[in-house]
This record gives C-alpha cells, sequence and structure tokens, in this order.
C-alpha cells in the first residue's frame, strides 16, 4: 500500500487543474448548451487527452497509453472544478470499443471519430417488450432481400434514440438456428425509412427512454459488425462496457457532499438537519459504504494496471454501487422531510427536485443493465463457482 | 499509488494462516471454549515463533518494527481462525501504549518481553472509549488506582496491565499487584477472555511520555480498526463455509446452491463484503501514513464491518439449514466472535457518533 501519487502522477493532476483553470471560459453551460459548444468542448478535451485518451489517433483518440490511475486523476479534477467532462454516451462508452475490437478497418475508420467527438451520436437497440433479462430471445428480424437486410420489429429502453443518429441493434437473422447462434449486429442510420421512434415516459415524469419500431427497414448487409450469427458474442463485448460504467463510486462520494452540506444547512423548525441523531446516523452509515466503494475502486485500479484478474471486488460493483446511488438519495429526501415531496417547479423546492427524481430514475438503474437479481447469479456464479439454475427445455 | 498488499504482506499472512491451520483448527479452539485455561500456550508460542506478538513493536527491542495494516492483516487471519490468542491487548494496545506514551525505562522493561510473547499484557480502557457502565470507572491518588473497569481484555494471567482513569490517563498495573484482583465476565465468544479489573489502591505508574491523550486516540483507533480485521476474517470464513456447504448439500435432487433463493444470500453476503476488504486496508494504512482520516476511517471500519459481519453471520447460518445452528457443527464460534466484536470498544451507533464528531459533524 502506497496511496501518495508519484512525481509522474504529480506533475499529471497539476496539468489537468491549469488546463481546466486555462479554459473555464470555454466550458459549456451545465444547462442547455448547444450541441456546437458540446462538440467543440469534446474536441479540446480529446486534443489535450482528458477524453477518449487511450484511443488510437488515427481512430479519432488522443493516443495515450492506458494508465487507469491517470484516467482518475482525470475524472478526480473535473469532480472537484465542476467542469463539464468528456461526454459518455452509449456510442462512446459501448460501440466504439465494441467496434475497435470486432469491427473492420472500414467501420474504425468511419466511426469511430466521428462518435468520439460527440459529431454522430448513437443509440442502443438491445432490449425487446419480450427480451429484457433473458436478451438472448430477442425477436425483431431481419430477412436477407438482395443487397439488403429488411427488418421488423420493436426495440424499447432506447435513451437517446430521438437525438440518435445512429443505432447498433441486435437483430434475429437466423431463426433456426439455437437462440444464442442466430442472432446478429447491425449498425444503421436512425434516418433510414420506416424506424419510428415513441417516447417512453417514466415515473419521473420525463422520458428518458423510448420505443423504437421498424417496418420493414431496409439496411445494406455490410452495415454488420462480426459475421451473420455472432451478434451474440460481438454484444457480450459491449456489455461488458457497460456494466463497468455503473455503479460509480464518484457519483456516491458527491451525492454524500452535496446531502451532507444540505444536512448542516437546512432546519426543520429551527433545529439544523444534522443536528438530529437519527438523521446523523443514517448520513454515517451511508459514510461507510461510499469509502468502502471509493476504496473498493482504488483496489480495482492497482489490480488493473498490475494486469491481474479483479474478482469479487469487480463484480459487486455495479449490484452495490446502483444501491447506494439509490440510499443516497432516499437519504436526501428523508431529511427534506416535507420539502422532500415537492417536485417539478414547485415553490420551496430543491435542487431542483433532483432528490425525487434520481430516487425514482435510479430504480431504473437498478433494474437495467443487468438487474439486481442477475448481478446475484453473475457474482454468485462467476464469483463463488456456484452451479446455475437447471435450465428449462424452452429456456 | 498502489493499493495492494505487499508480497511480503501476503507471504505473511499466508504464514499466519498456515500456521493456524496446523496450531488451531476448531477441535483446539472448542477445547480451550470449553476450558478456563487462560492462554492456549501452544497457539500463542506457535504463533511467537513468526513473530506475531512483536509485529508492531521496535527491532531495537525484538519486534519487526511493522505498520498497523501488518497488524491488521494478522488480525484477519486470527478472526479467520476464531483463535483463543490474546493478540489485541498483548500485541496491539499495550505495545502502542508504550511506544506512545512510555518512559525508556517502561518501553525496555516490557517491551522485549512482549515481543518475545514471554509475557502477556492485557488492557482495561473501555471505560475512556465506549462510557462506563454500572457505574465502572477507575480512579488515580497518588500512584495508586481504585475502581472497575470492565470489559478488560485478556487480563487474566496477564503479567502486564494497561488502565486507563477516568481523566482519561493510561497507566501501567503489574499483574500481580497488590489490591488488584481479575474477575472474568462471560460473554457469548469463548475464544476470547474478558474480563472486570476491581482495584483497591492498587499501585500503578503513569505513561506520560509524549501526548498521552494523543496515545488513547491512537489505542481507540487501532482497537477498531483491529476489530474490524477480525470480523472481515470472521465474516469471510462464514461466506467460504455458506458457499461450500451449498455447493454439496443436495435436497430436491439437486444441490442447494443452485436455487438462486439459496445463490443470491450467497452473493449478498460476498457483495457486503467484499468492498470491506478495502476500507479495512485504508483505515489500517490510515492508521500510520494518512493521520486526519486515521479516527473516521477506523470508526467507519468498526461500525460498518459490526453490520456486515451481523449480516453474513444470520445469513450463513441460515444457508447451513437446521445444522447451522447445533454446536456440531461449530459455525457459531465465528457467529458469536463478531457478535463480541461488534460491542467492544463501542456498538455501532455509538462508533458513527464519534465518526460524526471527529469530523465536526456533531459537538463531542
Amino acid at each position: 500500500m502506497d496511496l501518495a501519487h508519484g512525481p509522474e502522477h504529480q506533475t499529471f493532476a497539476a496539468e489537468v487543474e491549469a488546463f481546466l483553470d486555462a479554459h473555464r471560459h470555454r466550458w459549456p453551460p451545465a444547462v442547455g448548451a448547444t450541441r456546437e459548444q458540446v462538440v467543440a468542448w469534446q474536441k479540446t478535451l480529446i486534443a489535450n487527452g482528458y477524453a477518449a485518451r487511450t484511443i488510437a489517433k488515427v481512430y479519432g483518440g488522443y493516443g495515450a497509453e492506458p494508465d487507469s490511475l491517470k484516467s482518475r486523476i482525470i475524472a478526480e479534477a473535473f469532480t472537484r472544478a465542476e467542469a463539464p467532462g468528456g461526454l459518455a454516451g452509449q456510442g462512446i462508452s459501448m460501440l466504439v470499443p465494441t467496434l475497435l475490437e470486432v469491427g473492420t478497418e472500414a467501420q474504425k475508420q468511419h466511426l469511430v471519430a466521428p462518435t468520439l467527438s460527440g459529431e454522430m451520436v448513437w443509440c442502443q437497440g438491445y432490449s425487446e417488450p419480450g427480451a429484457g433479462s433473458d436478451l438472448a430471445s430477442l425477436r425483431t428480424h431481419a430477412v436477407e432481400d438482395g443487397d439488403d437486410f429488411l427488418i421488423n420489429g420493436q426495440k424499447i429502453w432506447t435513451s437517446t434514440a430521438k437525438q440518435a443518429d445512429m443505432i447498433f441493434c441486435l437483430v434475429r437473422t437466423e431463426p433456426q438456428a439455437p437462440k444464442h447462434a442466430g442472432i446478429s449486429y447491425l449498425i444503421f442510420s436512425m434516418k433510414t425509412p420506416g424506424i419510428e421512434v415513441r417516447p417512453l415516459k417514466t415515473m419521473t415524469g420525463a422520458a428518458e427512454f423510448n420505443e423504437v419500431f421498424f417496418t420493414d427497414v431496409r439496411v445494406p448487409r455490410t452495415q454488420i459488425v462480426g459475421a451473420r450469427g455472432e451478434g451474440w458474442r460481438v454484444a457480450n463485448t459491449t456489455l461488458k462496457h457497460e456494466r463497468g460504467m455503473l455503479g460509480d463510486p464518484n457519483a456516491a462520494e458527491s451525492r454524500l457532499a452535496a446531502i451532507m452540506s444540505m444536512m448542516k444547512t437546512e432546519t426543520v423548525g429551527g433545529e439544523r438537519l444534522i443536528d438530529n441523531p437519527v438523521l446523523l446516523d443514517r448520513l454515517m452509515r451511508l459514510q461507510a459504504q461510499v469509502l468502502a466503494m471509493k476504496f473498493n475502486g482504488l483496489r480495482l485500479i492497482t489490480s488493473q494496471l498490475a494486469g491481474e484478474a479483479p474478482g469479487l471486488a469487480a463484480l459487486v460493483v455495479k449490484l452495490q454501487g446502483c444501491e447506494l446511488n439509490h440510499q443516497l438519495a432516499a437519504l436526501a429526501i428523508d431529511v427534506l422531510g416535507e420539502l422532500g415531496a415537492l417536485y417539478d417547479n414547485s415553490p420551496h423546492l430543491r435542487d431542483h427536485g433532483a432528490w425525487q427524481q434520481r430516487y425514482m430514475f435510479d430504480l431504473g438503474l437498478i433494474i437495467g443493465g443487468g438487474t439486481a437479481q442477475i448481478q446475484k447469479n453473475i457474482i454468485s456464479e462467476r464469483g463463488l463457482g456456484m452451479p446455475r439454475e437447471p435450465r428449462t427445455v424452452e429456456g | 499509488m498502489d493499493f495492494a498488499l505487499s508480497q511480503d504482506q501476503r507471504l505473511m499472512q499466508a504464514s499466519v494462516a498456515g500456521t493456524l491451520d496446523r496450531a488451531c483448527p476448531l477441535e483446539r479452539v472448542r477445547a480451550f471454549a470449553d476450558s478456563r485455561e487462560p492462554l492456549a500456550v501452544d497457539v500463542w508460542g506457535a504463533l511467537a515463533k513468526l513473530g506475531v506478538q512483536g509485529l508492531l513493536i521496535p527491532e531495537e527491542y525484538g519486534g519487526l518494527g511493522l505498520s498497523l495494516l501488518d497488524a491488521a492483516l494478522a488480525a484477519e487471519t486470527l478472526g479467520a481462525h476464531v483463535t483463543p490468542a490474546p493478540f489485541l491487548a498483548s500485541a496491539v494496545l499495550a505495545p502502542l501504549a508504550l511506544i506512545g506514551s512510555g518512559s525508556s525505562a517502561q518501553q525496555s522493561a516490557w517491551l522485549p518481553r512482549l515481543a518475545a510473547g514471554e509475557v502477556t499484557a492485557g488492557a482495561a480502557l473501555a471505560e475512556g472509549v465506549s462510557g462506563g457502565r454500572d457505574e465502572a470507572g477507575v480512579r488515580a491518588a497518588k500512584g495508586t488506582l481504585t475502581g472497575r473497569s470492565l470489559f478488560a481484555l485478556d487480563c487474566v494471567g496477564a503479567a502486564l496491565l494497561v488502565v486507563a482513569d477516568t481523566m482519561g490517563q493510561l497507566w501501567l498495573v503489574a499483574g500481580d499487584a497488590p489490591g488488584l484482583s481479575v474477575v472474568p465476565l462471560v460473554t457469548i465468544d469463548l475464544t476470547r477472555r474478558v474480563c472486570e479489573l476491581r482495584l483497591d489502591g492498587a499501585p500503578a505508574e503513569p505513561l506520560v511520555a509524549g501526548d498521552p491523550a494523543a496515545t488513547l486516540t491512537r489505542l481507540r483507533d487501532a482497537a477498531w480498526t483491529l476489530l474490524a480485521a477480525d470480523m472481515l476474517g470472521a465474516g469471510g470464513v462464514m461466506v467460504d463455509k455458506a458457499v461450500a456447504y451449498a455447493k454439496e448439500r443436495r435436497q430436491f435432487g439437486r444441490l442447494i446452491g443452485s436455487f438462486q433463493a439459496v445463490k443470491h444470500l450467497c452473493a449478498e453476503m460476498a457483495a457486503e463484503l467484499e468492498p470491506c476488504r478495502a476500507l479495512v486496508w485504508y483505515a489500517a494504512y490510515a492508521q500510520d501514513y494518512v493521520r486526519a482520516e486515521a479516527s473516521l476511517t477506523a470508526a467507519h471500519a468498526k461500525a460498518h464491518l459490526s453490520e456486515v459481519s451481523r449480516f453474513v453471520a444470520r445469513t450463513a447460518t441460515e444457508v447451513h439449514g437446521g445444522m447451522g445452528i447445533t454446536d456440531r457443527l461449530g459455525l457459531h464460534y465465528w457467529f458469536k466472535r463478531v457478535g463480541l466484536d461488534r460491542q467492544l470498544f463501542g456498538g455501532p451507533e455509538r462508533v458513527r457518533r464519534l465518526a460524526a464528531i471527529v469530523q465536526g459533524l456533531a459537538a463531542a
């Protein structure tokens, strides 16, 4: 154990801070930024190595050697400065790593750079009404028609479908094959005729997701990643990247800090919330968990740098991290009491209603990206070596 | 940055574990629990061969001069083996008291003998940390101590006792001092000896070097950290035992470990416990190298491991079904070990209150 940064990393941290300071006037505004502002900032970040850091220059990245500690230093500096960080949509975090791993050279050349810069926005077409946790049972199908695929079916939980230029999509191309072997991974424009996007309003009141309907959508057969029937394997490359994103301990740490400062300033009947021993105890319980997940994250960085298999410490992050974020939102609501129930644009609203919004939206994160129950299967099977549930005939 | 154990630390932990596998199997733990022997001399002797008693004692006094993280790793392994050994008082609290506030004469008199495992030391600090109960409290007058201290650790048969009085001053009392009597308390955990000290004008030497108040804080934080490590070790074994049992026990024609109802209990235990490992490492490291965070992280490690290990203890017992609650299976030794750890030096609610105080969120 040696938690001090060496000279190289100390210098690096100072560089990041100096960069943020010098470019403060170019930060896109937190609310209402235009796409041009966002893209310009993203390009600046890439040029300086604070986004797309380890992706090769030829594909539009910065081309640095992977160093997860430097990545963490960047993330921490941006959080401290409250600076807008690099884009992290599904195109960047999921499609790009997948293309880099299994895409053709032409796909990498044409798609990676504009995706990284934010000029090409993607959405993910995986889940279907009948294919959630059992994703491989998906039924949206594509049949060959000349040089094209003809796609019919429906996707759900498609965030950013409204803004997206492109979609990466799982479709069944080999209906006779076993379910995992009959899937292909297609990429195509959201402007293709026959695509209809319908917003899916959730309990937060906003439509964070969409449903996407395909009616005779015609896509050239070359728009495939990997070979026909290999889509499941290709998608798993992508899902691996998604799991790493959810349950990030940085979010929990900033939430805890926000709740702590709220409890110090808000009063009920003249009494500061922090002086309520029951609420203080809940805050302390969660602080311990936030610290545990933070240190677990540091441990993972070290094992990644050493090239060791991270094991259980990594497998538990999604389950524990999402649950922790949800509990933090619950505490924030409870410390606010009646004010915690206010929403929308009510008078006396605190933090723009963010805590109720997060409490509801985060329940979706506990369910999405592999439900808590699926996570527990993964932890027990891969982490603890326990046997699988016997398969039923149809499954 | 390197957030991992060193090669030496891994080797040390493995050698302590190997020694305890041989010297302290469950039968030995049972024999200790069922007897009145004050010290498992054979187990203590086996640990002395590895230098466990002198982990924290400087090399000039015959110890290994290692850090609190090393001691925490030993404590984790001792907890995993539900080891009957006076490690916390004799190898951690007494040496830290002497190192922090002992005169050089006091250090020379005791540290070499403690390091060699020739004598053991006890510690009576409860009133100074977790508050007096049943009107306990020790008062000093003219170099003598009078009063009672409850939940004193490892005092039976100890040659030296470290005692905190009600003013927070630390004292050394010889194990055979006149006016001292040691009354055993019976806790659920029979792997450790807890007692009540009764002092009636017992002669004592003050520990006044350096900053005695800081020394007492350091003892408290070290105790919290090592109790957390003990719970981490005990908790880890309970998860392993539950998983192993679920992989061999068959019902309804299947291994019970293939039922999600059982798998998910095991996954929940692992998911709660695994991040605790990093928390304990950090808290232990902070005791020596991040002093500003030492009290806060020690408190959180203690309180959080208390909660998680209680959850693990009951869940691992449930996974074992009816056998889980039998004496024959022996899982209860781990169950009770964490049950005592939870309360020593303050239960989680009290420790969390102190966690709030040390960061200025509440008044002392």
